[in-house]
């Protein structure tokens, strides 16, 4: 075998960056999941025979990041290496083995070349549907969830299970397009593999060892170089927010220590009846995504550059929920980790991290029905979101998700998906907090269905009483708000009974301002202004704006002059 | 004699005039006037006339391409614009996808939309997913919001409403009511524009049109203007970015669709010497001072896309930049060109681009005070370029400074003398360009190994054995005429215009009769916008739909024959999609409705007839000049190699790598896996060498 020089190693862990992103593109052309393939909430990795991951994409979920590296030890340990054999397909949708929920199946493929188990790889993807309850936060117990796939073998020796299948089948809404994604999930893995084997032919590799070696030397030396550089002190930070019917409140303390950092969730709130619950690894996720944004960001993700980060809880808090809590909606609480870390992160490093943000996505489910009694019906999913938090030295993003990276879809493709309309889309004046620096704007939405369709709406809101916090004396954002376009009062979660001809009336959560407002620059008021991202109101109010000054801005604007 | 035409292809930097008469070519470069592009033309067009011997009023026809369009978009130099959109969607091109496009930066910054908030208003109206009006559009409040705009002094207004692709009685509307108040105010339609679904990507082309409508079609004006003063009585076309030509009134009615137009021209130019050779898969591969581009070609037609991303503004990355939906040569391009800088990360490995030295400073051998290396710089360092031959000999370029910036930069930080510094900085680079290609070919569901390779383009010759080593690419063609290669894709371009228009329509409802009318409407349209370029030629039609299994989100481009679109076969339509299907991902799925989203058809003149090369065989002639020292990545060593002049090669004449073939635009590398032969048309033809 040849010996390599550092040229050589550089180009291979580019080349298996590069595997991975092609991996996870294959999966976004074939899955049938809105969340896939509008999301990107899918995540694929290469590893070495030891299981350690080597690389990962870049893709719309965080939540992934840890889950995918830590996986793969659960399945070495679930199959036995005695029974991996060239051919074989592994698969499980375990939460607490896997990515949290049950709708996320990852599938592992051994890689053999030459006859030896040189490698792995996996891929997690969000499926349509796994039975049971449906997406949504309202079973008591995982078992309510949808079918249970412990890790086991899709197929051995490159036959499938036949069995598994038909359970599979006979246990789902929309069997065709579930069992679509699995083969998606395998045939994306063996792309990866054959990529892989190219690799390693031209380099005259028998193993990874080297390549992995290299790699993991490499980011740990730069990750702990980072963690090294910060104070080595602790802080504890904690956000409350409203939870389903009590409010949750994450606590948290971070030690810098030396070659690694602590994150620990101990004074968490405990789990909820309801499936809002997160598994460890999904909490984990978010809390690494936090800190390497923060610290480290771009050291891409590996088995050496992730270790540094590590992560405790007390068995059965909401972060860390164990068996058999409900979990479907895990994302809610996996996205406001990073806020609650943030918090304590400040006190460490300020002037780095972000004011509070809207935090988890602002989704919402319909189920439509027809009132004719045809019994026509149809599922419609949206992403949206709220306003990012202001930063140090710039406002927060408007409607722009934070810390998840999923898509929103365009309202003409949620219109084709099923007799749903949606009215109204735009920003939200005024819901960016007041500060140095604004926080994000959230936006409006009204929601109805087509003539005819009266539909229940499964809401997946928070903050509506615990708004995003300023940070430096910024102002907070706008909570959420929702109701119904007569006044009827609907809560932030659940599903809930919408009659033909109403709409939905949303206001969904700004991000909070980060400094003291009257140290807002004046031409940035002026501008907010002019564009209507604030009001006359707020800008007097808020920013200390003159009436003529206001007046002056308005008769630029009707003038169509540059502000 | 036969007609003389002119192509002309502005650059960034440089203007590319090319004339061909008698089949015959004369070529220049001028540098591009910015504050009036007219004027390089001209200048250009003086040269090349001069060069053959004929007089600007002998032209018989112009075809043009230019990056002006591109540039007003990147630079924001458009028009004072205004959209008009449905109520409660003011904030379409500012809330784009609610995402990040990069992860992991706190203090990642969006894009700003090309309109302000204050520029966009709003309507009352409203149509539904069937096309259906829910809320009638009110003319008085058109006309009210027509005051608001003559208030402010918009010159341009973009309208894009929902759905309009479906229903664009109300987008016609607005038009008539902003062209009876406001008659000097140019309006431009989404349903005109880009009839797609998806409201970000058209309403945002629809505000690019707007935006630099003003300004496209004052210089193309002024264009005709002084071409006529020096006495060019002849039409003028304009290339598209899908690869045909248009003429300059529909080119100054949807100026959105000169974006990318050069590129265009490349990929053309390729695919005619595909034709040329026979060649069915063809990877061209074109590499400049900032950027390198790359695309699939097959069956000698490069292929198309129907959306794009423009004027990204954060390394390139996918996402950075603003959608254009219009139909266009599917192209990746990658911040790596001979001027792209290198650095040392946090994981002590080596990073090339996207930044780029540009041409002031330059590399740093430029000796104009760079001190970073660029590409330019390990290129030299390596051998690979003849410090006292750069650019046929117009300036000497510094090799200590190369050095001296490749070991500041890299070789302090890694331990590395300047040649290994070299050798890490030209290998990242290459490798980024190989993987994007590979990328881009898994994604089109190819095998690049069945592929054969077009390089162009200033540094592509020096790159292009060295990628063909890494994707497995068993040959290389390196035309000559390369630095010009746009300008010459220009004049082998058919006409063409592509429509296209958003419907879904599920196989379960397949309806042959509606489908019937909506592609001889498209095709009438098309072939409306090739007439008015050519009165005479015969005009083909062809035909695309693009599918996915119903509660997909990507949908696959299925070509279909003229047969199949007039008497169109639900049974026919499904097996077409799944073959394709099972080529790109493998393995068709069972059980699920295929849906058809959206609908073209392309109107095109026939393909120039091209003249078969007769290949040649090796001859084994080639004398070389000398030999000079140089780095063979594949061997891992510096080798001797053979130096050998362009201009000295006849066809069959052949040499083995390692040899560099020098000409004054650029250096041809022969790494020593391969073998070169010069072709009859003047191509180099690298090919692997058989083993000793």
């Amino acid at each position: 075998m040849a010996q390599h020089s550092t040229v050589a190693y550089q180009v291979m862990w580019n080349r298996l960056i590069s595997v991975v992103e092609e991996q996870a593109q294959a999966l976004v052309r074939t899955a049938f999941s809105t969340s896939v393939r509008e999301a990107g909430d899918l995540s694929a990795g290469v590893y070495d025979s030891r299981g350690r991951m080597l690389a990962q994409a870049v893709t719309g979920t965080p939540g992934h990041v840890n889950a995918m590296a830590d996986a793969l030890a659960h399945f070495i340990r679930r199959i036995g290496r005695e029974n991996i054999f060239e051919g074989d397909v592994y698969i499980t949708n375990d939460p607490w083995e896997g990515t949290g929920h049950l709708h996320d199946f990852t599938v592992v493929t051994p890689s053999f070349h030459k006859g030896n188990l040189v490698g792995f790889f996996a891929c997690t993807a969000h499926v349509v549907d796994i039975g049971g309850r449906g997406f949504g936060a309202d079973a008591a117990s995982v078992y309510e969830e949808g079918l249970y796939l412990p890790i086991m073998k899709f197929a051995e020796r490159g036959v499938v299970d036949k069995t598994l299948l038909h359970i599979l089948r006979g246990n789902v809404r929309q069997p065709d397009q579930l069992v679509g994604d699995l083969y998606a999930l395998a045939t994306c893995n063996e792309i990866g593999h054959r990529r892989l084997i190219d690799m390693m032919q031209e380099f005259d590799l028998d193993d990874l060892q080297g390549i992995a070696e290299f790699i993991f030397e490499a980011s740990r030396r730069a990750t702990v170089e980072r963690i090294a550089a910060l104070p080595q002190m602790q802080a504890t930070g904690a956000m409350t927010v409203d939870g389903f019917d009590t409010p949750i409140t994450i606590a948290v303390k971070l030690t810098i220590a030396g070659d690694h950092i602590l994150t620990d969730f101990t004074g968490t709130s405990g789990v909820d009846k309801k499936g809002i619950n997160c598994p460890l690894v999904y909490a984990k996720a978010y809390a690494c995504y936090a800190l390497k944004c923060a610290i480290a960001p771009e050291i891409p993700n590996n088995a050496a550059s992730l270790e540094p980060f590590r992560v405790t809880a007390p068995a059965g808090a909401i972060v860390n929920a164990l068996h058999p809590a409900p979990v479907a909606l895990r994302h809610i609480i996996g996205h406001f980790v990073p806020d609650a870390v943030y918090d304590a992160l400040d006190k460490i490093i300020p002037g780095v991290v972000p004011a509070e943000g809207a935090g988890c996505l602002c989704n919402f489910q319909l189920s439509l029905r027809s009132v004719d009694g045809t019994g026509a019906r149809a599922e419609v999913l949206t992403f949206n979101s709220g306003g990012a938090g202001a930063r140090p030295a710039h406002d927060g993003l408007n409607a722009t998700a934070f810390p998840s990276g999923v898509m929103t879809m365009p309202i003409e493709a949620t219109e084709h998906a099923g007799p749903v309309i949606i009215w109204r889309k735009e920003l939200r004046p005024d819901s960016g907090g007041a500060g140095a620096q604004r926080g994000g704007l959230g936006q409006f939405m009204e929601v109805g269905a087509r003539e005819g369709y009266e539909f229940d709406f499964s809401a997946m809101f928070d903050r509506v009483n615990h708004p995003a916090r300023g940070r430096r004396g910024g102002a907070p954002g706008a909570p959420t708000t929702i109701g119904q376009d007569n006044g009827a009062e609907m809560r932030g979660k659940g599903k809930q009974f919408v009659p033909a001809g109403r709409r939905v009336m949303l206001a969904l959560p700004g991000g909070a301002g980060y400094g003291e407002a009257n140290a807002r620059d004046p031409a940035t008021v002026k501008r907010d202004l002019a564009r209507g991202y604030i009001s006359a109101g707020a800008a007097a109010r808020d920013y200390g704006l003159d009436a003529a000054t206001i007046a002056e801005v308005q008769a630029k604007v009707r003038k169509g002059e540059e502000i | 004699m036969s007609l003389i035409r002119m192509g002309v292809d502005i650059g960034g930097t440089f203007t590319d005039v090319v004339l061909e008469k008698d089949g015959q070519s004369f070529s220049t470069k001028v540098l591009t006037t910015y504050a009036a592009p007219e004027n390089a033309i001209i200048d250009g067009m003086q040269q090349v006339c001069a060069k053959a011997g004929v007089l600007p009023g002998d032209i018989g026809q112009i075809i043009h391409g230019t990056t002006l369009a591109t540039n007003a978009l990147i630079e924001r130099r458009g028009a004072k614009t205004a959209l008009i959109t449905t109520q409660g969607f003011r904030d379409v091109i500012e809330m784009r996808t609610e995402s990040r496009f990069e992860q992991y930066d706190l203090n990642l910054n969006l894009p700003e939309p090309l309109l302000p908030r204050q520029s966009r208003f709003t309507v009352a109206e409203r149509v539904d997913a069937t096309g259906a009006v829910l809320v009638p559009l009110d003319r008085a409040e058109v006309a009210a919001v027509a005051d608001q705009i003559a208030e402010a002094g918009y010159t341009s207004v973009a309208v894009g409403l929902i759905h309009s692709y479906l229903n664009a009685a109300h987008e016609r509307m607005v038009r008539e009511v902003l062209a009876e108040r406001l008659p000097d105010v140019m309006v431009s339609i989404s349903a005109e524009v880009s009839p797609q679904m998806r409201e970000y990507e058209r309403f945002n082309t629809v505000v690019a049109n707007a935006y630099i409508k003003p300004l496209m079609k004052s210089y193309l004006g002024r264009l005709r203007g002084r071409l006529q003063e020096e006495g060019v009585g002849c039409a003028v076309f304009l290339m598209h970015s899908g690869g045909g030509i248009i003429s300059i009134e529909s080119a100054a009615e949807f100026p959105v669709r000169l974006v990318e137009s050069g590129p265009a021209g490349g990929a053309v130019f390729a695919a005619n010497i595909a034709a040329r050779y026979g060649l069915d898969k063809v990877l061209s591969f074109d590499m400049g001072g900032t950027t390198a581009k790359i695309c699939l070609i097959k069956n000698q037609t490069p292929k198309t896309a129907r959306v794009f991303e423009v004027a990204r503004t954060y390394r390139f990355k996918k996402g950075s930049g603003m959608p254009i939906s219009i139909p266009v040569i599917d192209m990746v391009e990658i911040g790596a060109g001979g001027g792209s800088l290198a650095h040392v990360d946090a994981m002590r490995q080596i990073r090339v681009g996207p930044e780029s030295a540009g041409s002031e400073p330059g590399p740093a051998c430029y000796g104009r005070g760079g001190l970073r290396p660029a590409v330019t710089d390990a290129d030299l360092v390596l051998g690979k370029l003849d410090p006292d031959n750069f650019a046929g000999g117009a300036f000497a370029l510094d090799v200590a400074a190369s050095r001296a910036a490749l070991e500041a930069v890299l070789g302090d930080a890694l331990g590395m003398e300047a040649e290994e510094a070299a050798f890490g900085l030209a290998e990242v680079v290459d490798e980024n360009m190989a993987n994007a290609a590979r990328v881009h070919a898994v994604e089109n569901g190819e095998d690049l190994s069945e592929y054969t390779m077009i390089a162009f383009g200033g540094a592509a010759p020096l790159h292009a054995g060295r990628l063909c080593e890494k994707l497995g690419v068993q040959r290389l063609l390196v035309p000559p005429g390369a630095g010009v290669g746009s300008a010459i894709g220009f004049l082998r371009a058919p006409f063409s215009f592509e429509a296209n228009r958003s419907v879904y329509m599920k196989l379960s409802d397949f309806d042959p009769a509606r489908i019937k009318s909506l592609l001889t409407e498209l095709q009438a349209e098309a072939r409306e916008f090739v007439r008015s370029c050519d009165a005479t030629s015969p005009v083909l039609s062809e035909f695309k739909v693009y599918m996915r299994y119903t509660g997909q989100g990507w949908e696959i481009p299925i070509a279909l024959t003229e047969a199949h679109a007039m008497t169109p076969d639900v049974a026919e339509f499904e097996a077409l999609f799944e073959a394709d299907y099972v080529k790109l991902f493998g393995r068709a799925v069972t059980g699920l409705d295929v849906e058809i989203t959206v609908w073209a058809v392309n109107a095109t003149t026939p393909r120039q007839a091209v003249e078969k090369v007769v290949e040649v065989q090796d001859s084994g002639r080639a004398l070389p000049s000398g030999n000079r020292r140089m780095f063979d990545p594949a061997k891992g060593s510096f080798l001797s190699a053979q130096v050998v002049l362009r201009s000295s090669l006849a066809p069959g004449d052949g040499v083995s790598g390692p040899a560099v073939i020098t000409e004054d635009e650029t250096t041809i590398i022969v790494p020593s896996s391969r073998r070169a032969i010069c072709q009859p048309d003047g191509c180099i033809d690298l090919t692997v060498a058989q083993e000793a």
